[in-house]
């Protein structure tokens, strides 16, 4: 097979990557033990999207160092964008390629205990906390070579903790911007909300670059304990050339609630899966997707809300558009486990095509090991539909006004939920640019 | 003053032919009433007008003020002045009502003139309250879950806000209670002048009780086949269509009659 699989980096770039960072041994031995994984373990197999000839492992940089920031004015003007640079209070992080660029917190925050911090310094400052979360009830490195070799190679990300009975009212935000255009990101991310917390976590990928070769492989492990509350939403927008692979997962615990709202707007092949396992009784998860494919790109969203505790409750919406001769395949999961009585799991997927050689495919699964549960699931694929077209177009509004209507309205779910005016105003100019 | 002018109109459906030489004259400050039992062919000449791109014209002619109307796509027939207040308003999840309504605003308007926000703002709570609708109703998306009679007082506001030169409204008053039914009413007379004419197809005499119509029509086998003043509707509403099929000589009256 022409495909080179044999992994770019060996044990002892690992060791001198990770000492030089002075990680506690703990993670270096998780590292090390990550890249034996990664040589043997196979990839993983999303349901209907062969990727065996992708790549995810061969890429030019490892680490490049930038500078931080000394004010967020040096930032880009598409960076700007996402800020709301006149709000005093703000809990922002932004990553250069690699680098924490830039951090802060409100002093009220910092006096309640949140921690808001890039990994490495989290891994340093609260290295048992992160420890205890780090690849062990959300996402396991020994899942498949993409998940041991994203531990091997961690080099970025965030942690996030805000202890019990905290309250976060300013969402946290995080942009994670690739400048250089063949810098790998192994990006990861933990949100840990304690019981009867709460709290709103913002990230945005963005590629400066129109058109990069690069490997990005992020792992998002979010955790709502007993009767915490968490709203994760993202705005993905990597660069054409970019192979990623995106794994958010949530574990909700007693009466937790987890909530994604993800815009979904890379412009390279993509895997991307959401899992939300509401372990807990009483226990919420609420996850909105939409996409758009553009271009010759082939994307694959695997969505799922597992019910373990009893009396929980799942829902999942998806909705993509599809256009020119892109591929997105829509695998949407809701698996209701034996002793999850009284729990509800439904799910809506919803596909749009807009051109001939579109492709796009939704399709529903319904797991279920236990009798007393309700559950439902409504799919389509489909195009504009004419008779929405017509009422608009009666009304006077010329077709291709009326179309960027309904097409705005179908991926609207996503962007009513963004809680950031910046972010949600960015998404919608995406959107604009991609669907056109 | 606008004229709208059908002329012996033609209309096919998935080849089947509905309308089969249909003639009427709607001039600015008229309105006109169309009556007819179910399936002869109404909703098929509104459509045929606003252009469904379902209904082909295979005869005949439309026009508006003398200019070609079925040479224009749908939306430049409305921004030529027409407007069809549809039997069956489309839902639209994600845009709401108001959005649409200054999007609609705008294309009439055209680039460079587009109505200001404060003004649009003002023009729709003044509609609104006209026609008593709940301020939500702005925000909520392009009637989606709105209720039958909620759906067409907002087909109404459409009309308020769009003033167009002539409207054609189909259905209006089915599924209203007579509250609803006195402000769709009123929502119509407000537009009532010499600028403005009007198509009501109804089923009903109790809406021409509170808009009085000029002329009254009735279709049947996708004809016009009578018509008359305001007297007409009420023999209708007393006596139903049997004198008129018997007057005629029609045994059915839908379009499946072959003439
Ligand atoms: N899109 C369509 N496809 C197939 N048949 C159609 C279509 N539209 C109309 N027809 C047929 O044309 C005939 C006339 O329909 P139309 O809707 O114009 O009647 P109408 O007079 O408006 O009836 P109603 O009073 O019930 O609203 C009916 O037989 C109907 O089934
Ligand atoms: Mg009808």
């Amino acid at each position: 097979m022409a495909i080179e699989t044999k992994l770019p980096f060996d044990q002892q770039y690992v060791r001198t990557f990770s000492e030089g960072r002075g990680e506690p041994s703990w993670l270096l031995d998780l590292r090390l033990q990550a890249l034996a994984k990664a040589e043997e373990l196979p990839l993983p197999k999303p349901d209907k999207t062969k990727i065996d000839k992708w790549n995810f492992t061969q890429f030019a940089n490892h680490v490049v160092q930038s500078a931080p920031l000394s004010s967020l004015e040096e930032l880009p003007e598409a960076v700007k964008a996402l800020i709301d640079l006149n709000e005093e209070a703000k809990n922002l992080y932004v990553q250069r390629d690699h680098t924490p660029a830039y951090l802060s917190l409100s002093e009220d925050l910092k006096q309640k205990g949140v921690i808001f911090t890039d990994i490495f310094t989290a891994v340093r400052e609260h290295g048992e906390l992160v420890q205890k979360y780090f690849m062990k009830d959300g996402v396991q490195v020994d899942e498949h070579r993409l998940t041991a070799l994203h531990a091997a190679l961690l080099n970025g990300g965030v942690f996030v903790y805000v202890p019990k009975n905290v309250e976060v009212q300013t969402p946290l935000q995080a942009v994670y911007i690739q400048e250089k255009e063949d810098t790998a990101l192994f990006n990861h991310i933990i949100v840990v909300a304690e019981d009867n917390s709460k709290v709103a976590y913002v990230e945005n990928y963005i590629s400066l670059a129109e058109e990069a070769n690069a490997v990005v492989n992020i792992v998002a492990e979010v955790f709502a304990n007993t009767n915490a509350r968490v709203f994760f939403a993202a705005v993905d927008h990597l660069a054409k050339g970019i192979t990623a692979y995106v794994n958010r997962r949530g574990i909700a615990g007693r009466d937790g609630r987890i909530e994604w709202a993800l815009g979904l707007m890379n412009d390279g092949d993509t895997v991307s899966e959401n899992i939300t396992r509401l372990i807990g009784d009483g226990s919420y998860g609420d996850t909105k997707t939409v996409v758009v494919g553009r271009g010759k790109q082939t994307q694959n969203f695997t969505t799922s809300v597992i019910h373990y505790g009893k009396h929980t409750e799942g829902y999942i919406l998806k909705h993509g558009v599809v256009k020119d001769s892109a591929t997105s395949i829509f695998n949407g999961i809701g698996k209701i486990e034996h002793g999850a009585s009284k729990s509800n799991a439904e799910q809506e997927s919803r596909v749009l095509m807009l051109n001939e050689k579109a492709r796009g495919d939704a399709n529903p699964i319904l797991l279920i090991d236990e009798d007393d549960v309700t559950a439902g699931h409504a799919a389509s694929v489909g195009r504009v539909d004419p008779t929405q077209l017509y009422y608009l177009m009666s009304r006077g509004i010329p077709k291709a006004e009326a179309e960027r209507l309904i097409i705005h309205g179908f991926l609207a779910p996503v962007v009513n939920e963004i809680p950031l005016e910046s972010v949600k105003k960015q998404l919608i100019e995406i959107i604009e640019r991609k669907v056109k | 003053m606008a004229v709208l002018t059908i002329r012996d109109l033609h209309v096919s459906v998935e080849g089947k032919e509905i309308l089969k030489g249909v003639n009427l004259e709607v001039k600015g400050g008229e309105i006109h009433a169309i009556m007819g039992p179910n399936g002869t062919g109404k909703s098929t000449l509104s459509s045929a007008i606003m252009g469904h791109p379902k209904y082909e014209v295979t005869k005949g002619s439309i026009t508006l003020d003398g200019q070609d109307v079925l040479e224009m796509e749908v939306d430049e027939r409305a921004r030529a002045g027409l407007f069809l207040a549809m039997q069956y308003p489309s839902e639209i999840s994600g845009v709401t009502n108001a959005d649409f309504l200054r999007t609609a605003i705008n294309a009439r308007l055209g680039e460079g003139n587009e109505i200001s926000l404060m003004k649009f703002i003002r023009k729709l709570d003044e509609k609104m309250s006209f026609l008593e609708m709940n301020p939500d109703m702005a925000h909520r998306y392009l009637n989606e879950g709105f209720s039958g009679g909620e759906k067409k007082r907002n087909e109404i506001l459409q009309l308020l806000m769009l003033e167009p030169k002539i409207a054609i409204l189909d259905e209006i008053d089915s599924g209203l209670d007579i509250d609803a039914l006195k402000i769709v009413s009123k929502g119509v007379n407000e537009m009532r002048s010499s600028d403005f004419g009007c198509l009501i197809i109804t089923h009903y005499q109790r809406l021409l009780n509170y808009i009085t119509p000029d002329y009254v029509h009735v279709m049947m086998q996708g004809r016009i086949v009578k018509s008359g003043g305001p007297e007409l509707a009420q023999r209708l509403e007393a006596e139903g269509y049997d004198w008129i099929k018997k007057e005629l000589g029609i045994e059915d009256e839908t379009v499946e009659q072959e003439v």
